[in-house]
Parts: structure tokens; sequence; C-alpha cells
């Protein structure tokens, strides 16, 4: 009984969307990168880096928005690299994605060791603080959970309405949708499909770097290796659930949460099961959440194809 | 500025292609080194003497490179059939899962019976785990690279819930390991006193296996019709999914091979930190291979001499060991431009 309460506390999606946030920012840097054509298996690391950017400069005394610039900057230069690999050269999107994860990540722990040799615990900064929006924090049950949360947090669910404003509204959405469609259309229209696609992919980019930079800045306020701990992969699992459309991700991302945010409840509750099938539920629900999705999932037409000018 | 395919690729190319990817990822790494406050040159030397310059060291390579090899070649044929098989993390502790539950006392068998049980039952249950994602994609049409990236931190929570739960050693000070496997199931070092063992020549006869299998079989020719044009290899007649059903099997099988090797043959146990990312790096092998499975074998000693030797050099000179996989994930990403060029050629125009 004390199971299903748990479901109408404003604290488990207070929760919830806490823990959605990074997942917003990633799942639509994703989506943005798909929308052009371009899978993006870079994430993990490069929420990694934005993770460690953000907080490194707010350590080395930064603002904490100017840590937020940092990350984006460093996730769109990771982007960059990516999509230099995979757009003009036409190389292998999951080999690169895989190796710009690999080199990331790898990169991340070197820069913080030579940076932080001493240190033993890692160094803790003054993240942000929750934010009450006048007014309407004090609507029952509905404030606490969504207006009292950090300025990340609104900036996660901005984020949401201005790239579904962008693509669905503006004639460089329709560029961006295009090219991961049908790349000649675009090209037969005068646009540059190949800077088209490293703008998008470095955008995507910059966003997931935010959802990295939300763990050290909002969530935590230090910085662990392996602290994305796959979020990164189950962004990508959000992107198709939310059949690459900003508005279901964002409810795709919202209801994983709160499912993860609910296990955390219950294992206080359920004894007698192990901690860790709790943990694994989240992975698992990705999984079925994709298998549910796939057979009517809307690929983008040229996701994956590099496309050549004049090639057939 | 364009790419054009080439007709034909000099031997020249062929050479110098590699040799490019490897000069630009050392200068990558030299310059991070620089920065870190060390001399380039004294560190790459502590490197290399690491790695490669002493008995021990050179051992100590070897035995490192024994997991490579296997999860290498768990990556190299899956990717040539184009399964992207990112889950030979989870694999491998599918294997090692296998060692701990029968070699710890299950059985008490006599070694050459007990140690092909293990390998083989290992192999069964990592080729199990990629059997799913793979129907899931020929089936559902799920894409198996999230698939079997989810898996992999589903199976470590698994191995976890097991080293606390049914498989922790009541001797363990607590310590979130399993018991000792049997003498009976050790892998013979291959000279005593040292810590290399047969795993490191099971694995060199897998590659060889791997490369009969490619290059003198019917499913090897099938393997690689699908993954140069799945609908070419349909229309000719290939049962495509069967073929795929093929791949996973062996290829989760071979990344399981890793883990039950190093219980039985290295660590004797099984632990949560039994593979610092072996299944990954394999990934890494697969492709400085090219996918060639005797290229695997050069490409993990490769790896693991880099891995082993920034080891070394960190105790020394101070530098972070994490430059070593630094410089393993440049040379994966310079070593797939260095091969595209070796297909295609830059047109100025």
């Amino acid at each position: 009984m004390e199971a299903i309460e748990i479901i109408f506390t404003a604290s488990l999606w207070a929760a919830a969307i806490r823990i959605a946030s990074p997942l917003i920012f990633a799942t639509l840097g994703e989506l943005i990168c798909e929308r052009a054509g371009v899978l993006n298996l870079g994430i993990e690391g490069i929420m990694t880096v934005g993770a460690f950017a953000g907080w490194f400069t707010v350590y080395l005394g930064g603002d904490l928005w100017t840590g937020i610039v940092v990350a984006a900057l460093a996730g769109a230069m990771f982007g960059l690299l990516h999509a230099l690999l995979v757009v003009p050269l036409g190389l292998s999107q999951h080999v690169t994605g895989i190796g710009i994860t690999l080199l990331a990540t790898s990169l991340t722990s070197y820069v913080y060791r030579v940076s932080l040799p001493e240190v033993t615990s890692p160094p803790k900064i003054e993240p942000f603080q929750p934010l009450p929006i006048p007014g309407l924090s004090d609507i029952p049950f509905i404030g606490e959970a969504l207006f009292n949360q950090t300025p990340l947090t609104y900036l996660a669910f901005l984020a949401v309405a201005l790239v579904a404003y962008v693509l669905y509204r503006t004639p460089l959405g329709l560029a961006v949708r295009m090219v991961g469609e049908n790349p000649a259309a675009v090209e037969a229209q005068g646009i540059d499909v190949t800077l088209l696609r490293i703008g998008a992919v470095m955008a995507g980019s910059a966003l997931m770097a935010l959802g990295g930079a939300f763990l050290t800045m909002s969530a935590f306020n230090s910085f662990y290796f392996d602290m994305v701990n796959g979020r990164g992969w189950i962004a990508i699992a959000l992107v198709v659930f939310g059949s690459w459309r900003p508005g279901k991700a964002l409810l795709g991302a919202i209801l994983f949460a709160a499912f993860d945010a609910y296990q955390l409840r219950l294992q206080q509750i359920v004894a007698g099961v192990p901690y860790q099938f709790f943990l694994m539920l989240p992975y698992i629900l990705s999984i079925l959440a994709l298998i549910t999705m796939a057979r009517r999932a809307g690929y983008p037409r040229a996701l994956m194809i590099p496309y050549r000018k004049g090639e057939r | 500025m364009r790419l054009e395919p080439r007709v034909e690729t000099p031997w020249t190319i062929w050479v110098a292609a590699p040799l490019a990817a490897v000069a630009v990822s050392l200068v990558l790494a030299a310059l991070l080194v620089l920065w870190s406050g060390a001399a380039p040159f004294s560190v790459f030397g502590l490197v290399i003497k690491g790695a490669v310059g002493s008995q021990f060291a050179l051992f100590e390579t070897l035995t490192r490179a024994t997991p490579l090899i296997f999860t290498g070649l768990a990556a190299a044929v899956a990717f040539r059939a184009r399964l992207w098989n990112i889950g030979a993390e989870a694999q491998l502790y599918g294997g090692a899962v296998m060692a701990a539950l029968l070699g710890t006392g299950l059985l008490p068998l006599p070694a050459p019976i007990l140690v092909p049980i293990l390998l083989i039952a290992g192999a069964i249950a990592g080729a199990l785990l990629l059997l799913g994602p793979t129907l899931m994609k020929t089936r559902f049409g799920v894409d198996e690279v999230v698939t079997t990236l989810l898996l992999n931190f589903i199976i470590l929570l698994f191995v976890s819930f097991l080293l606390e739960g049914p498989l922790k050693d009541p001797m363990g000070m607590g310590w979130p390991q399993s018991k000792k496997v049997i003498d009976a199931a050790h892998l013979p070092k291959l000279i005593q006193g040292k810590r290399l063992h047969l795993g490191f020549l099971i694995a060199c006869a897998m590659a060889c296996v791997v490369w009969f299998i490619n290059t003198k079989t019917i499913h090897g020719y099938e393997m690689k019709a699908v993954g140069f044009n799945a609908r070419a290899a349909r229309f000719a007649g290939m049962k495509v999914d069967r073929v795929m059903v093929k791949v996973a099997l062996l290829s989760g099988g071979l990344a399981a091979l890793a883990g039950v090797s190093e219980v039985i043959g290295l660590k004797g146990n099984l632990t949560l930190d039994l593979s610092p990312g072996f299944g990954y790096a394999g990934i890494v092998v697969a492709m400085l291979a090219m996918l060639h499975p005797l290229g695997v074998v050069a490409a993990s000693i490769f790896v693991a001499a880099m891995f082993v030797g920034a080891d070394a050099m960190s105790r020394q000179a101070g530098v972070p060991n994490y430059i070593a996989h630094v410089m393993v994930a440049t040379a994966l990403l310079t070593m797939v431009v260095a091969m595209l060029f070796t297909r295609f050629k830059l047109k100025w125009r």
C-alpha cells in the first residue's frame, strides 16, 4: 500500500524532475544530431567532458554560468571532432562515436589527475541552488515538484521548447530535419549539407555537455570518474522512445526519471530484494522501451548514411 | 576538396597510412605530457622500458594482452558482419561468472576435464548474452549498439549481486569477491614462477581458428557478405538472420573466454574489478588490426604494452597512466582516418 502512496507524493516528482534534467539535455542533444542524420555515440564521453569542464571552471574561481558556457563549448569542440570525422570523411559513425567516448573520458581523467595531483577526495564547489519561482512555487504539489528546482532544470525545459520551435517553426529547423531524411534535396536547395550537419552535431554535443554539467554543478557538487554512468546510452534509447520528437523525448525522460526515483524509494520499503536488482530496473526499462518502440520507429531516413556530393 | 575512391592502392600508402596514424597520436600524447610538466622523450622511454624493457615487463605485457586478444577477436568477428557488439564487457563477465560458479568446487573433476568444461561453459554464457540483443535486432529491429551497451551495466550489477550474495566468499573478510577456484581449475603457467598462463596460447589459437573460419569456410564467407551488403547477401540466397546469430554466438563466446581465462588463469577468483574495460579496449584492438584475426594478436600486444608501460612510467615519472588510454583512443581515431586514405584519395578542387 505504501508502495502506491509514494506515487502521489510531490517529493517523488520533484526528484523525478531533478533526475530527468541531465537526461533531457542529453536526449535533446542526441536528437538534434540524429535528426541531422548523424548518430553520436560520443555522447557518454561528451557528457563526462561537460561534467568536468563546468565543475573545473567553477573550482578555479569562475562564475557558475561561466562554467555552463565553458562546458557547452567543450562539448561543442568534441562534437566538431566527431562531425569532421563522420561528415566530410564519412567514417563509420559507430566506431568514431565509441572512439570519441573513449578519448573524451580518458582525456578528462588525464586532465583531472594532472590538474589535481594531490587530492584524495574530490574537491567540492558551491553548486546551483534551488530557485523557487515566485507565485508558481506556492501551488500545492505542482509547485514543489516543478517550480522549486535549480536554474539548470528550468534551462532544460526551456531548451526543449526552443529546440521544438527551431525544428518545426524555422527554415533552419526544416533544413536540419531534411538533411537527416534526404540530403540530396537539401543540396538542391543550395544549402551546404556538410556545414549543416557539422553545425547540428556541434549544437547537439553542446547540449549533451550541459547534461553532464548538471551532474557536477546541480545534482552533486564535485566530479567523480564514471559519474555519467551510462546516462548517455540511456539518452540514445530515449531518443528512439521519443520517436525523434522533442516533446515525446521530454515525456520519456520524465517517465524514466520518475521510475528511477520510484525504485530508489521502493528499495527502502521492499525488504529482501537485493538493491542491485532495483538499480538494474532503469536499464532494463530502457531496453523494453526500445523493443516496444522499435517496430514503429520512424528513423530519419539518412541516419548513419554518409553523404558524398554527386554520389548515388 | 573531395574524396575520390582509389582504383588501386600503392603499397607506399599501405605503409605510410598506419605510420602517420601512430605518429599523430604520439605527437598528441607528447603535447599532453609536455603540458603536465614532464619531458616527453624520457616519458616515452620509460613507457617502452616498462612494456618491453625486461623479461618481467615482456611477460607482463603478454599477460595483459591475453584478455585483449579474446575481446579484440570478439569485436573483429562481429564488426566484420556489421553486428555492433559493444557488450564484450558484459560477455566477459558472463564467462567469468561461469568459471567462478563451476570452478570453485561444484565440479570436483580432474584438470584435463574441468578446464575444457569451464572454457566451454563460459563461452556458452557469453554467446547467450549476445544472442539476446541479436535476436532483438533481427526480430524487432532494435539497434544492438544500445542494447549491448545497456547490458554491460545490467550484468555488472548482477555480478555485484552475486558477489555480495550467492557467490560471496565467506572467508573474504567482507570484500565482494568469490571463492578461489580449485587447483584443478587453474590454467597452467607457461613458465614456472611467471604470471603468463596457458590462456595466452589459447587466445592465439582462437585467433588462428577465427582466421580459418573467415578465409576457409562458407560461414566466414557468409559473415563477410552480410557485413558488406546484407541486402545483396539476402538476394544471393543467404539467410541473413541466421548468419547474424552465428556471428553473435562466435563473438559472444570469444569475449567470454577473456573472462574465463582471467579468472582461472590469472586472478583465481571473480571480483568486480576483474576487467578494467577490456571489453571496450577490444573494440580499439579490432580496429587497429583492421578486423584481421591475426592482426588482433599484434594489436593486443601493442595496446597491452601501452597500458603496462604507462603503469610503470606513472610510478616513476608521475605522469598519470591515463595517458595510455588517451593514446589508445587517439590511435583508434587516427587509424580509422588512415584506413580511409587507403581506399580514397583527396582531390583538391
